[in-house]
């Protein structure tokens, strides 16, 4: 299965992950700073800022989008209850 | 203490302001998680200026026939021009749907975090409102409401309004307490400290981040009196629940030594002494590490709210527990059943423990702790049975691990996903 490296910038801590892997899945299990509210993109509390690598993630669905813009995200934002990772990405909490 | 002998009448709280809310003193339990043994109040006011007149909040459903009854007493429905909820919990906004067939003319202002609230509670899409948020007013004349946007004061969507020319500060749940007498105003009532106390133990205390950055609005205002949506009207010395308030929110531990000196605290409990061995020995790892406080504490020898107040104030928090039939035993279970009551998330925590052989209760720990937002950067540290000089080492590393990522430093790793 192909592999991508996922970064979390405030931790410095590199994870290996199977490609399609949500950051969920990874962020809790190494310490980083993202926290989690609802898990399921409504609630917002896990905006993470895309250091490197957005072209390497998944797009934001609807509901997300929706999130994101009541949150008055920035374009280098995104939740990392929802996003798959597809390649090589440095990210850390976004508030 | 109860409302049998006071008529359903409005209460002159200021020139401009009268008290139109609700008494229960029959309530014992509130809101699932606070005890009342007096009952409580929903107070709701009615501000009468010279263009208009606003009624502040509302009450509990099952009790909106005192609040419309002391309504009609000193207004008529077609004057009321607007309608602010500082706050939309169904105590304050039960009475609100009817009140707004009653008034159809009047404009409900809310805060920006209450708008999603709002349809959800009243199931209702069709609701006109304004969302305001600080320094937006409104005028009736002669009188302004100023509105102070003071979120998490206990929920996304509290806020509060000020009277700005008699200075009264309608402050929704903040400054509350449950505490039902018709007396109604502090200096003529019974002592209500430990209601006060208690309230904000339960209520506000997860929040104390935003209750000092609601103060950092309140604080300058010259205000004359307080009035919130529970318990008495604050009118004599009202500051002194200001301060109070911040006094509550101040870090204590701060208070006596330098505010960046972190600390860790371990809590383990021991049936034959191998989870003790652990501890210690991620004790002395951490120590090795520098720059914090450990404290060390066996669960057995102590109480949980003591505890908590440690907590509630510490950098790191280690959970050391044996498995039992399967599980984590009953002291960590009582103990991590109360961190909801502070704000724990983003503290460093992790888990550890021996076990005989099966060891879930590591993982269940973890599991908890991560549920609580809490930063997890290792897995629990699991030991079968009576732990070796190796396995020891393994301990002492793990606290050099957990203490490098407090202070900052943590380990700089590549890992397989397969790993974690």
């Amino acid at each position: 299965m192909a592999k991508a490296k996922l970064t979390f910038a405030d931790i410095g801590v590199t994870v290996t992950v199977p490609m399609g892997t949500r950051i969920i899945e990874v962020s809790e299990k190494v310490g980083a700073g993202i926290t989690y509210g609802c898990r399921e993109s409504d609630c917002g509390t896990c905006l993470t800022e895309i250091v490197t690598g957005m072209e390497n993630l998944s797009e934001a669905s609807v509901l997300e989008q929706a999130t994101l813009a009541e949150k008055k995200a920035g374009s280098n934002m995104r939740l990392a209850c929802q996003t798959l990772v597809l390649g090589d990405a440095t990210i850390k909490p976004g508030y | 203490m109860n409302g049998q002998h006071m008529k359903n009448e409005a209460i002159a709280v200021t020139n401009k302001v009268h008290w139109i809310g609700a008494l229960d003193p029959t309530m014992r339990t509130f809101d699932v998680i606070l005890k009342t043994p007096n009952g409580t109040t929903y107070n709701a006011y009615l501000v009468r200026g010279s263009e208009g007149v606003a009624v502040i909040d509302t009450v509990k459903a099952e009790r909106a026939d005192q609040f419309f009854t002391r309504l009609e007493a000193v207004a008529r429905y077609h004057e009321i021009t607007a309608i602010v909820l500082n706050h939309l919990e169904p105590d304050h906004s039960g009475a609100l749907p009817e009140l707004m067939r009653r008034a159809p003319q009047a404009k409900l202002y809310i805060s920006d975090a209450a708008q999603l609230m709002l349809k959800a509670l009243l199931n209702n899409n069709d609701i006109d409102y304004i969302p305001v948020t600080t320094n937006d007013s409104i005028s009736l004349g002669d009188c302004t409401l100023r509105f102070l946007n003071t979120p998490y004061l206990h929920w996304p969507d509290t806020q509060c309004t000020y009277l700005v020319e008699e200075g009264v500060l309608f402050s929704g749940d903040v400054f509350g307490c449950h505490y039902c007498d018709e007396l109604l105003f502090n200096d003529r009532v019974g002592d209500f400290r430990f209601s006060f106390e208690y309230y904000y133990n339960h209520i506000m205390r997860p929040f104390k981040a935003y209750v000092l950055s609601a103060l950092e609005l309140i604080e300058p205002l010259p205000i004359q009196l307080i009035a919130p949506t529970h318990g008495p009207i604050l009118r004599d010395h009202p500051q002194h629940y200001v301060q109070h308030y911040r006094e509550l929110s101040t870090p204590h531990l701060h208070l006596e030594r330098d505010r960046d000196t972190k600390s860790m605290i371990i809590f383990y409990i021991s049936s034959y002494g191998n989870t003790m061995h652990m501890a210690e020995a991620i004790r002395d790892g951490a120590a090795e590490v520098g720059g914090f406080r450990i404290s060390l504490y066996d669960l057995e020898g102590g109480e949980v709210e003591p505890f908590i107040d440690l907590v509630e104030e510490a950098d790191a928090i280690l959970l050391g527990s044996p498995t039992i039939n399967g599980d984590a035993v009953k002291p960590v279970w009582d103990l991590l059943s109360s961190f909801s009551k502070i704000n724990v998330k983003g503290k460093v925590a992790g888990a550890f423990g021996s076990y005989g052989w099966t060891g879930e209760a590591v993982r269940m720990i973890d599991d908890r702790l991560r549920g609580l937002k809490m930063r997890v950067p290792l897995s629990g540290l699991r030991i079968k049975l009576i732990p070796s000089a190796d396995e020891l080492q393994d301990c002492h590393r793990f606290g050099q691990d957990i203490g490098n990522f407090l202070i900052g430093k943590p380990r700089a790793r590549e890992i397989d996903m397969s790993q974690l």
